[in-house]
């Protein structure tokens, strides 16, 4: 295998219908990764997007954002119809493969040009469970629902989530909504989708982000402290909601033992949790404890929810983290699908 | 035997609506059609002006597009098809030419209909004029312009760069 790191980040701060066009929305975080990082467009040898075409109401509309790259001389590109965190998973096995060793991944999510919980419903069983539309909150709150007759989770320790996640986000300029809230401010809140409340789900937002990927050499010129990818994996749940215990992620907890996380001490996780309680069971699954390891300390997707960036979002705040000198070893994570179908699990350290 | 087991099939009609953006950069283009005029926009990188602005970026520098720059009305053809096959939906009677047209000051062609000729007197190089419906139905869409039509000005030798996207 051959080591590789995040080595640059960048992010747009979240946005609630912004009139820019995905291109527009997009270049202005390329430009910005690059310049940190300092690379020429020329020694990139991969890029790698993820949106969702469904979302923008365009079929084959990501071939627009090519235009953010600048594609002339050619280039070599893909793209994922999914978060751009499986973007990255993409680079990283491009880079493995030998064929280049700088790579860019980017995604944006202009969550506010549709009804997003009715798009986002498309993500169903095509045949039995998207034709009903029961919306991707309501899908959401029926696994909630699921979480707190088993008991594992209570409202209160969903409020809790919620309040850290606000309080958090007040030092995070990508953020969204934030602010000091008690629990028992937010558990006398009505239900806007029982038993959600509206503050436990994820705020749709516009945003987009870009990270760079090296192998090697070119990661220790390009960053004082490169984020290490030690372990990623990605796994999937059945789309039967039915087939499934709703109450707990085995594919996150699958997708963490693969990527080690128990391996060693985390010092702080992303977890793309854009619910509440859904944080709760990716705490369990990934194998984190709250009291060992900072978790979402930029206030997660609760706080900014650009779907199909806020995954690719995780993993630039747990390579930031690194960067910092704050963390030694940090957890990203992203979910796709319903009641956290698929999971991808990433550990990156500092050296 | 229920009645739900004689049921083979349902229909669930699906629908999405949605906000679209032309985006900052391309607003005055569209505005410029409401109003009968054609402007495009000039990269501050390249200096090619694109009409039409694409996305409000030049895909070749990767740059936002800069000034406007009012282009046309004349140009020239620089591919075209006869189309003669029906489709439903189909607003423009059989045969008719779809052309790629390379207004006079751009350096991107752009799609149109080329009537008020026969069919098979398109041909690449020929001078066409836009003719504009009733002012009562101009839009923000290339749609403001019914067509175009040959002017009857000498054809121009295209150079390989011309129209070439």
């Amino acid at each position: 295998m051959r080591d590789v790191a995040i080595v640059g980040t960048a992010q747009r701060p979240s946005q609630v219908e912004t009139n820019l066009t995905s291109v527009e929305l997009i270049l202005p975080v390329i430009d910005e990764v690059i310049t940190k990082v300092g690379i020429d467009r020329s020694e990139i040898g991969f890029w790698c997007h993820g949106s969702c075409d469904y979302m923008s109401g365009q079929p084959f509309s990501f071939v627009a954002a090519v235009d953010a790259i600048g594609a002339w001389p050619p280039i070599v590109e893909s793209h994922v119809e999914a978060d751009g965190a499986l973007a990255l998973y993409e680079a990283w096995v491009k880079i493995q493969t030998g064929e280049c060793d700088i790579a860019v991944v980017f995604s944006n999510g202009k969550t506010t040009s549709g009804p997003i919980d009715r798009i986002l419903t498309l993500q169903a069983d095509p045949y039995t469970v998207a034709p009903l539309w029961p919306g991707f909150d309501a899908m959401s709150a029926l696994q909630a629902q699921a979480c707190l007759d088993s008991g594992v989770v209570t409202e209160r320790a969903m409020a809790e989530v919620a309040s850290r996640s606000l309080a958090d986000a007040k030092t995070n300029a990508i953020a969204y909504a934030k602010g000091d809230h008690s629990v028992d401010e937010l558990l006398a809140r009505p239900y806007t989708v029982a038993p959600l409340r509206a503050h436990d789900c994820g705020l749709p937002v516009d945003g987009a982000n870009a990270v760079v990927l090296a192998a090697g050499d070119a990661a220790r010129r390009l960053a004082k402290r490169p984020a290490w990818i030690r372990g990623i994996d990605h796994r999937i749940d059945t789309q039967r909601l039915g087939a499934r215990d709703l109450t707990e992620s085995n594919s996150a907890r699958v997708a963490a033992q693969h990527a080690g996380v128990g391996r060693d001490k985390v010092d702080v996780a992303e977890l793309h949790a854009p619910y509440t309680h859904q944080e709760l069971l990716l705490r369990s699954a990934v194998g984190l404890d709250a009291n060992k390891t900072r978790i979402n300390p930029s206030g997660g997707a609760l706080v900014a929810n650009p779907a199909m960036a806020a995954g690719l979002a995780r993993f630039a705040e747990a390579a930031e983290a690194i960067f910092a000198g704050g963390a030694d070893r940090a957890v990203a994570h992203c979910t796709s699908g319903p009641c956290l179908q698929q999971n991808l699990v990433c550990v990156m350290e500092g050296e | 035997m229920s009645e739900a087991d004689g049921i083979l099939r349902v229909r669930q009609p699906i629908g999405v609506q949605y906000r679209w953006s032309a985006g900052p950069n391309a607003t005055s283009h569209l505005q410029g059609l409401i109003e009968g005029r054609l402007i495009g926009k000039r990269c501050p990188g390249c200096e090619l002006v694109y009409f039409p602005p694409r996305n409000g970026v030049c895909p070749k520098c990767a740059r936002i597009l800069g000034a406007d720059v009012e282009v046309g009305p004349r140009g020239t053809v620089t591919t075209f098809c006869i189309v003669n096959v029906p489709f439903l939906g189909q607003k423009v009677k059989i045969p008719y030419v779809a052309a790629q047209i390379l207004l006079d000051g751009a350096d991107i062609s752009m799609q149109h209909l080329i009537q008020e000729c026969e069919a098979d007197e398109v041909r690449i190089g020929m001078r066409v004029e836009p003719v504009w419906k009733d002012r009562s139905e101009w839009g923000p869409t290339l749609e403001s312009i019914a067509h175009f039509r040959p002017t009857g000005e000498p054809d121009v030798k295209l150079g390989s760069e011309a129209g070439a996207s």
